[in-house]
């Protein structure tokens, strides 16, 4: 994959990746998927996308190449490889905030390196390829369960720990009311394990129809078109007895839509770092004292948000990428169990020839698409 | 739990990871080791060869210990990334010139293609077959908008040559009639 502008990608030959570090891994890549954040990327919002870059942060592959002092890992070995780029050793990866490693990223350090995630996340080419190169292989990639699908494996890259880490975020209580705005694989998964830290009820909010009828069967949960209710704020604080709700998660970031405002200057004149009308409606949306959790990505500028009523109404906001490797045990186990399904969620599968056609797909929410994975022309299904 | 469950869907494993102990919950450093209270002094991994340029946050003394070595800086747009890299990512000076080379380095981009002999072929980097199969509304949209834009700019180039010679036929027709 390689990107040339906003919103042109295409498949292109590029030299193999070699070992750079004795801690590298070269890994075959067996599934990669599009995120909702690589929009970001594909749209040019991202400050230093460079032109020749490859994308993609969650696939999972096949060790075929050790650096010197590589000891975790074996050739051969099937692994799944957490989004960001995380030492193991620095103070913040220490405290478990894997995603803010700062032995990963020398371009920019309010962020951790991220694969395919732009010069500001490190410079690192991603896994919409056949190969690409690991850093850090005796602590970031984690070797696949016996028997897990491949499927299910890349999901929990990342998809899985955000939508779990936003929930977790949000400080759940039992019973708490939680609302999560946007209806996307994170939202959708946010939804599901809101459930988990016993959520009393889970609304979720968007304006695609297709993908509130998917999170209603898949999460059991109530789903509202906020083109049909008009003003998403109101509705919620009516059907929360006026007061809001307890917890409010941002799973949309820079390109939510909504908001003619929120469009044109975040996302069409790039005159603040994104749309940010899902935190502007969760902030708003949240009770006094409440907690709003982003997981949604934004541009490192600034966004206009009511900074004003966080102040006036007492809200804690958390927020991080999520902490993959720290989740991943717990996760793991989720799955195996049953718990989380989460390869329910692909509904695309796409050549990586056609990369362009489906990053369209993606973008544009056509075909019912929730989430594309796309299959190296090396792997045989 | 058992009572604030009672009016929940059937929600398989409900409540398993519920903890109200766990309040503040991540990143509220739940594993604090207060280490970094000791400064940029843990022991770090073999320091990754710098064989490529990368332009480096001035928020911090040195390159991480691995960095990505993809699509170094170079042309115009690797000198307003170099520019931009001289100021702190607190300013705004920093970011913008970023977005503006973004934006260079795609012209910069076709220019490569066609040095190389290659007409890249925007339609399909756009993912106009998948857009023509599923939004054909936008798929024409495109179409039409491309068509103008062309348009446009063929009139602003050739404007002089087609205002002189709607003069000449207009002054013929002035000598024709009289």
């Amino acid at each position: 994959m390689n990107y040339r502008g906003p919103g042109r990608v295409r498949a292109e030959e590029k030299p193999m990746p070699e070992i750079l570090h004795p801690e590298d891994c070269i890994v075959k890549v067996l599934r990669s998927c599009i995120c909702g954040s690589d929009l970001h990327l594909y749209n040019g919002n991202v400050p230093d996308t460079r032109v020749g870059s490859t994308f993609g942060h969650e696939f999972v592959g096949e060790v075929v190449e050790l650096g010197s002092e590589v000891n975790k890992l074996k050739l051969g070995d099937k692994v799944l490889v957490p989004f960001n780029i995380a030492c193991g050793k620095c103070s913040f990866c220490r405290q478990g905030l894997y995603g803010n490693c700062h032995e990963s990223n020398p371009e920019a350090t309010a962020v951790g390196g991220i694969f395919g995630y732009s010069h500001t996340a490190g410079g690192y080419d991603g896994g919409q390829a056949e190969y690409v190169r690991v850093p850090y292989a005796n602590f970031g990639p984690t070797v696949i369960p016996e028997g897990m699908d491949l499927d299910d494996a890349v999901m929990l890259t990342d998809v899985v720990p955000t939508g779990y880490q936003a929930a977790e975020m949000g400080g759940i209580q039992p019973g708490d009311t939680v609302v999560i705005f946007g209806a996307g694989p994170i939202g959708i998964m946010a939804a599901k394990c809101s459930w988990l830290f016993g959520a009393g009820r889970v609304i979720v909010i968007d304006h695609n129809e297709f993908r509130l009828e998917f999170v209603k069967n898949y999460a059991k949960c109530e789903s509202y078109n906020f083109k049909s209710i008009e003003d998403p704020v109101q509705f919620i604080k009516q059907t929360t007895d006026w007061l809001g709700a307890d917890v409010c998660i941002d799973a949309v970031g820079a390109e939510a839509a909504g908001s003619a405002m929120q469009t044109i200057t975040g996302r069409k004149t790039l005159m603040q770092a994104g749309s940010a009308t899902a935190l502007f409606w969760a902030i708003n949306a949240v009770k006094k004292g409440g907690i709003v959790s982003i997981v949604g990505v934004y541009g490192p500028t600034g966004n206009l948000v009511p900074i004003g009523n966080v102040l006036n109404k007492g809200i804690t906001i958390r927020a991080n990428q999520a902490s993959v490797k720290r989740l991943l045990p717990k996760l793991i186990d989720h799955v195996q169990k049953g718990t989380i399904k989460p390869k329910a969620l692909i509904t695309h599968r796409m050549p990586l020839r056609n990369v362009s056609d489906a990053y369209r797909i993606f973008s544009d929410k056509l075909d019912n698409c929730i989430k594309p994975i796309l299959i190296p022309p090396t792997v045989k299904e | 739990m058992e009572k604030i469950a009672k009016g929940i869907p059937d929600i398989k494993d409900w409540g398993i990871d519920a903890d109200p102990e766990n309040d503040p919950t991540y990143p509220m450093k739940p594993n604090r080791t207060d280490e970094e209270q000791n400064g940029y002094t843990w022991e770090r991994s073999v320091q990754q060869a710098e064989t490529v340029e990368i332009l480096k946050s001035t928020e911090r003394p040195n390159l991480s210990a691995v960095f990505g070595t993809s699509v170094p800086p170079k042309g115009l747009s690797g000198a307003i990334r170099r520019y931009a890299y001289k100021n702190s990512e607190g300013q705004f000076s920093h970011w913008l010139p970023l977005l503006i080379a973004d934006r260079v380095n795609v012209v910069e981009g076709i220019i490569d293609d066609l040095k190389k002999g290659k007409v890249p072929n925007i339609y399909a980097e756009k993912g106009f077959n998948a857009m023509w199969k599923y939004n054909r509304k936008a798929a024409i949209g495109m179409i039409a908008a491309n068509v103008a834009a062309v348009s446009a700019l063929g009139l602003f180039l050739f404007r002089g040559r087609i205002f002189n010679e709607g003069k000449s036929v207009k002054k013929a027709l002035q000598n024709y009639n009289m």
